[in-house]
């Protein structure tokens, strides 16, 4: 076959499975959110803007985002650097720190709950050694902060493993000369971390991030597992629309609320992160 | 000053002995090359001079300092290694300037000295460009730059040549060698290449199998190797063995001639290296196998005494396939080794 066609021919499966599966029905959404009543309209983005519980899922969504994804990033920069410089073991700490990637999002939920409810092993726990008189419920109107915590800790938990995976694999094809070099030349192993590891990384960075962060304003299942209607976030707010109110068209307009700051917060990291031309391993 | 002093150094890793025992004193100023076959432990050496490596036991001394417990920082050295390793993510500007910068020295300095040394590499209008848009020799300059902006005492490269083609290898080994006579900077130069080594060194040591044979001038450890494997593989085509039994009185029978030797009762061999001989009206009986003219010269590897022989001849000689030569060795060019230590004998 001509060599000049054969990519395109191959990579059409693909092509032709994701338009069917995912541009059709996205065309379908858009274009849901922006009918009502038979006609062409912004309604629904009025309707749900408007809604008193917008702002607050909004700001619970960013303040969460905010508050987890820089953990995450730590936390899996950490532990990437840790595991990198294993020579025995490396594999079975790689397992063991992973296994959380496997649990289900709702799964993951209910294991915190499990931890924070009124009968839970925290409240037995302090109950136990005597810092508290009874076991009080923790996840109320009334702690907001620690409704918020819990739900933190939980994402925590479960998702930095997916930017641990990521990191480790662009930290193992950082050559081990330019570490030698930056030795000899006088930077310490901090400043190694600093000058080499990072800026080198900025590939890997910019994948762990666009994901971890689009999928931080997806939460849904951990906060509807340890928040319930206490803790309202745009996802939570989609799907009440969709299931409670039975308004699809005012789902179909969040849903695309939440692609746009995705996209927004996508286009933001790449700028920030970008490799100059000619500037790559 | 640094005069480098390595004292009875050995590096094991796990079972295997990279290095025994070696002792070596590198003189302040001098341009030292280590040389030798692929696995012999020169980078093993170079990395423990340079402090990127731990040698089992033994002693480095820099500059009357005992250094071996230091971090690289602080032995007063710079390296250039065998892949440059120049930072992609920074310019040549931040590259050679990376050193400087740990040092914190205030902008200007650091923008003098950068300038300075990028000038005297020749560098100088590719200051803003990242490593991904050099070619490999301008990539080599960079790494040279950057270890001579540190104004090192110590300079350590490890075949630094390696990856260039032959031209450009041959027009950096000249200016590398004036650029770091300038500087008065101390060099351990580790390569393969003994035409490198022979062009650039004050002294070469030669390594074989983790230790070193030989430690002299180039012109010395080509007219006299201290061993039979210094003398194979230094010259190209290498030096010519051919056994020899002593007559007595310092009289030697090599194929069927006679040649003054040492005076010893043990069995010698003779060396003679292929282009100190002539063709003459007695000598060595050789028959002629393959010609190959190389232009200055001709190379007829021949057959002398049921062994292989080579000789360099001058080009105007006539000889061809199965041709009888006889070829009369330089006298004082003659050199002998004992097979059982391999070692030269006076
Ligand atoms: N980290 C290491 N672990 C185990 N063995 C090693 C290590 N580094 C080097 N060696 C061994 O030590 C010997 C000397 O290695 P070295 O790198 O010093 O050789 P070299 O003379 O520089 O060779 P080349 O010319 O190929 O670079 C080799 O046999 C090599 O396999
Ligand atoms: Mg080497």
């Amino acid at each position: 076959m001509n060599a000049r066609f054969l990519p395109y021919v191959l990579i059409a499966p693909v092509t032709f499975f994701l338009c069917v599966f995912f541009l059709y029905p996205f065309v379908l959404v858009a274009n849901q959110a922006f009918t009502a009543d038979g006609g062409y309209t912004m309604e629904n983005f009025r309707e749900v803007v408007s809604d008193w519980k917008f702002p607050i899922s909004l700001q619970n969504t960013l303040l969460l985002a905010a508050a987890v994804v820089p953990v995450q990033l730590a936390l899996a920069l950490l532990m990437a650097t840790m595991v990198n410089r294993m020579q025995k073991g490396r594999d079975l700490i790689l397992y063991v720190w992973t296994i959380p990637l496997g649990i289900s999002d709702l799964a993951a939920g209910i294991i915190w709950l499990a931890i924070f409810e009124q009968s839970g092993f925290l409240n037995s726990m302090l109950d136990a050694v005597g810092v508290i008189d009874k076991p009080a419920n923790l996840l109320t109107y009334q702690n907001p902060w620690i409704v918020f915590l819990a739900i933190a800790l939980a994402e925590i938990w479960r998702a930095t493993a997916i930017m641990l995976v990521i990191l480790v694999a662009g930290i193992g094809l950082i050559p081990k000369e330019y570490y030698e070099a930056a030795e000899v030349f006088g930077a310490s192993k901090w400043k190694q971390f600093l000058r080499i590891t990072l800026p080198l990384l900025r590939p890997s960075l910019q994948t762990a991030l666009v994901l971890r962060v689009i999928l931080a304003f997806e939460i849904f299942a951990v906060v509807a597992a340890l928040g319930g209607t206490l803790f309202p976030v745009l996802m939570s707010e989609t799907y009440a629309y969709q299931f409670d109110l039975l308004n699809s068209g005012a789902a179909a307009a969040m849903a695309l609320i939440i692609l746009g700051i995705s996209i927004a917060a996508t286009l933001v990291i790449l700028r920030a992160l970008r490799v100059p031309k000619g500037a790559t391993i | 000053m640094a005069e480098i002093q390595i004292k009875n150094v050995a590096k094991k890793f796990g079972e295997y002995q990279a290095l025994h025992d070696i002792n070596l004193t590198i003189s302040d100023r001098e341009f030292m090359v280590l040389l030798g076959a692929s696995g012999c432990g020169k980078t093993t050496l170079l990395r423990i001079i340079c402090g990127l490596e731990t040698a089992t036991t033994g002693e480095v001394w820099i500059g009357g300092r005992r250094v071996d417990h230091l971090p690289p920082k602080d032995r007063g050295i710079a390296m250039v290694f065998q892949n440059y390793a120049v930072f992609p993510h920074l310019t040549v500007f931040e590259n050679i300037g990376f050193g400087l910068r740990m040092q914190k020295l205030p902008n200007d300095e650091v923008t003098r000295r950068v300038e300075r040394v990028a000038e005297l590499m020749h560098i100088e209008m590719l200051l803003k460009r990242y490593s991904g848009e050099l070619s490999g020799g301008q990539r080599q300059r960079v790494a040279v730059a950057r270890a001579l902006a540190m104004e090192p005492d110590v300079i350590l490269m490890d075949e630094p040549l390696s990856n260039l083609d032959a031209l450009l290898r041959m027009e950096m080994r000249a200016e590398l060698k004036g650029v770091l006579a300038e500087s008065n900077t101390t060099a351990v130069y580790v390569t393969h290449d003994q035409v490198e080594a022979m062009s650039m060194a004050d002294r070469i040591s030669v390594m074989h199998k983790g230790k070193i044979v030989q430690a002299a001038s180039p012109i010395e450890v080509y007219r006299n190797p201290a061993a039979e494997f210094v003398a194979g593989f230094i010259g190209n085509p290498p030096m010519n063995f051919l056994p020899a039994t002593a007559t007595g009185n310092g009289q030697w029978r090599v194929a069927g001639q006679t040649f003054d030797g040492p005076d010893t009762e043990k069995t010698l061999k003779f060396a003679i290296r292929p282009e100190d001989m002539a063709p003459a009206d007695t000598g060595l009986v050789a028959i002629a196998k393959v010609i190959e003219p190389l232009g200055a010269h001709l190379l007829v590897t021949c057959d002398v005494d049921g062994g292989m022989f080579r000789a360099v001849l001058d080009s105007d000689t006539t000889v061809k396939a199965g041709d009888r030569l006889t070829l009369a060795p330089q006298p004082d060019r003659v050199r002998w080794f004992d097979p059982e230590t391999t070692l030269a004998v006076a």
